[in-house]
């Protein structure tokens, strides 16, 4: 297998969007192809994330639409991918492997969404889809619930009191609103308390508002290529040395949800394939959707013991400046999370931490990341670890 | 190969108040939902086993912004039923403002719960609901 180096990045910034899915991800993908020293010409294949398109704007099939957008040969193919939120993870990680494979030398991936176009109401009922359609939505799950379920039980598991438990979730959104505040491309500036959080609305106890992402448009793309010529385009080439990716069930077979298995077998490939450990990892930008998800992520990702996680973020350890600054960028929470466009952006997160790029949030001589991204009820993880 | 209980048989059952499943050849677990390859030792020789509807909640949450179509509060449990499995359900009489985690460690009785499909996914659906017992 080839080494893969990543080129450029891009993503826009985080939010509420006029631009339709297309126009946004035209914007990141020129941007990026055009960092990578590029032309789109060069482009020899179009991974491309979008979940939800059909719902928000009638559009199914965008890979080729996008395709033709950014101008890409006749004979580069255009694939649209889908894991749920962890979908432009997954269009880097297959990308990666086609270039790791010989396949292609340049390719173009990554992902967009226009997850406000719904409304609440239907962006529910669509995100909801990623469970069980016949046998676990139709009991009326919906995302936040199904974290929910996990809160609940990890306070019963570990023994904790459930206010004490919140008052630490909590504190991960207070840091990663904090982080956000850093991040001139994330969905949300807004400094936030405890207070803020547990004074929310519920949204399926015991998460309340402040415990969720929002639902964002966004895009975000990178182009990858083989490694030996990666200097030959740009100055600061990222290289991947590690990839995992694992798949699980509906929830009823994942049973003890405070253990997401598939993250647990991802992770363990990817720093298997790096030849590293979690101690080795400068930042992370990991799967942050509710406040108790950064919790499950930073046990199964062996950066604390099951159980142990919880108390991270409100001793300061996985903030900026910390032990392990986990989602600098403001993660899923403060970020936003256009679920299509999700992953790229962590990778584009990573890459800028990498090259000493990230402006106010830079972690001072971060050498390796990890990115992690969660899609569905935990049905799919996928892990890249990067290296400057 | 045919499917051991498709849906639509699963659901001929539960309208006759029956919850059916599967318990693998090799290994004797039972599987419920109905499954075609056991997740325990990935056996595929089945035999139809109906199970007694008692289990134990193993965690809960009360729904507060809904899905489209759908009214809140309503309460989910996750049940681990006595022949093993564990499964997604609706917790009814009960008023979901009085729920804790007291739930947890409770026992429950299942019976079919009706609920309405809408336009994703068509038809009228029978799921398991749950009683504290
Ligand atoms: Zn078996």
């Amino acid at each position: 297998m080839r080494e893969v180096a990543v080129l450029g990045v891009a993503m826009n910034r985080f939010g509420v969007s006029q631009k339709t899915n297309l126009e946004m991800f035209t914007e990141v993908g020129l941007e990026a192809i055009e960092r990578s020293g590029l032309e789109p010409k060069d482009i020899q294949a179009l991974f491309l994330g979008c979940c939800l398109g059909a719902f928000e704007e009638g559009q199914a099939h965008i890979a080729p639409f996008a395709h033709s957008e950014l101008g890409l040969p006749t004979g580069s193919p255009a694939v649209l991918m889908e894991c749920a939120c962890a979908t432009a993870t997954v269009s880097i990680r297959n990308a990666a492997l086609l270039v790791a494979g010989g396949v292609y030398d340049f390719v173009l991936a990554g992902g967009t969404e226009r997850a406000t176009l719904m409304g609440t109401p239907l962006a529910t009922r669509t995100f909801a889809m990623a469970s069980h359609s016949y046998y676990e939505s139709t009991v009326g799950i919906t995302f936040p619930g199904v974290f929910a379920l996990a809160a609940h039980m990890y306070a019963a598991k570990y023994g904790i009191g459930l206010p004490e438990l919140k008052r630490h979730m909590a504190e991960v959104a207070v840091k990663n609103h904090k982080h956000a505040l850093l991040n001139p491309k994330a969905h949300f500036q807004k400094e936030i308390d405890v207070e803020t959080v547990l004074n929310s609305m519920m949204v399926a106890d015991p998460l309340q508002l402040y415990d969720c992402c929002p639902f964002s448009d966004g895009a975000a793309a990178v182009v990858l290529a083989r490694a030996d010529r990666a200097k030959e385009f740009v100055k600061k080439p990222i290289y991947i040395i590690g990839m995992g990716q694992a798949a699980c069930g509906a929830l009823s077979l994942q049973r003890d949800l405070t253990v997401v298995k598939a993250r647990v077998e991802a992770a363990r490939q990817a720093y298997s394939q790096a030849g590293i450990g979690p101690e080795d990892l400068d930042v992370v930008e990991l799967h942050d959707c509710f406040t108790i998800a950064e919790i499950l992520a930073i046990e199964a990702l062996g950066l604390y013991e099951f159980g142990k996680g919880y108390e991270a973020a409100t001793k300061g350890e996985t903030a900026l400046g910390g032990k392990v600054p986990v989602n600098p960028s403001g993660g899923l929470k403060a970020k936003g999370h256009p679920i299509g466009a999700t992953g790229a952006a962590q990778v584009v997160e990573i890459v800028e931490q990498l090259r000493e790029e990230a402006g106010e949030r830079q972690i001072p001589g971060a050498k390796i990341g990890l990115v992690d991204t969660l899609g569905g009820d935990f049905g799919t993880v996928c892990n890249i670890i990067l290296r400057r | 190969m045919e499917y051991p209980i498709p849906f639509s048989r699963y659901q001929e059952h539960m309208r006759e108040g029956r919850f059916v499943g599967v318990r693998c050849g090799a290994c004797g677990s039972v599987l419920f939902p109905p499954r075609a390859v056991c997740p325990e030792c990935g056996g595929r020789a089945f035999s139809e086993t109906e199970l007694k509807g008692e289990g134990i909640i193993r965690t809960f949450t009360v729904i507060r912004v809904p899905p489209e179509g759908r009214k809140a509060p309503y309460t989910i449990v996750m049940v681990e039923l006595s022949e093993g499995p564990y499964v997604l359900g609706n917790l009814l009489g009960l008023n979901p403002e009085e729920v804790g985690m007291e739930l947890i460690g409770k026992r429950v009785l299942m019976k079919p719960q009706p609920v309405a499909g809408d336009l994703l996914l068509r038809g009228e659906f029978l799921v398991p609901g749950f009683y504290l017992v």
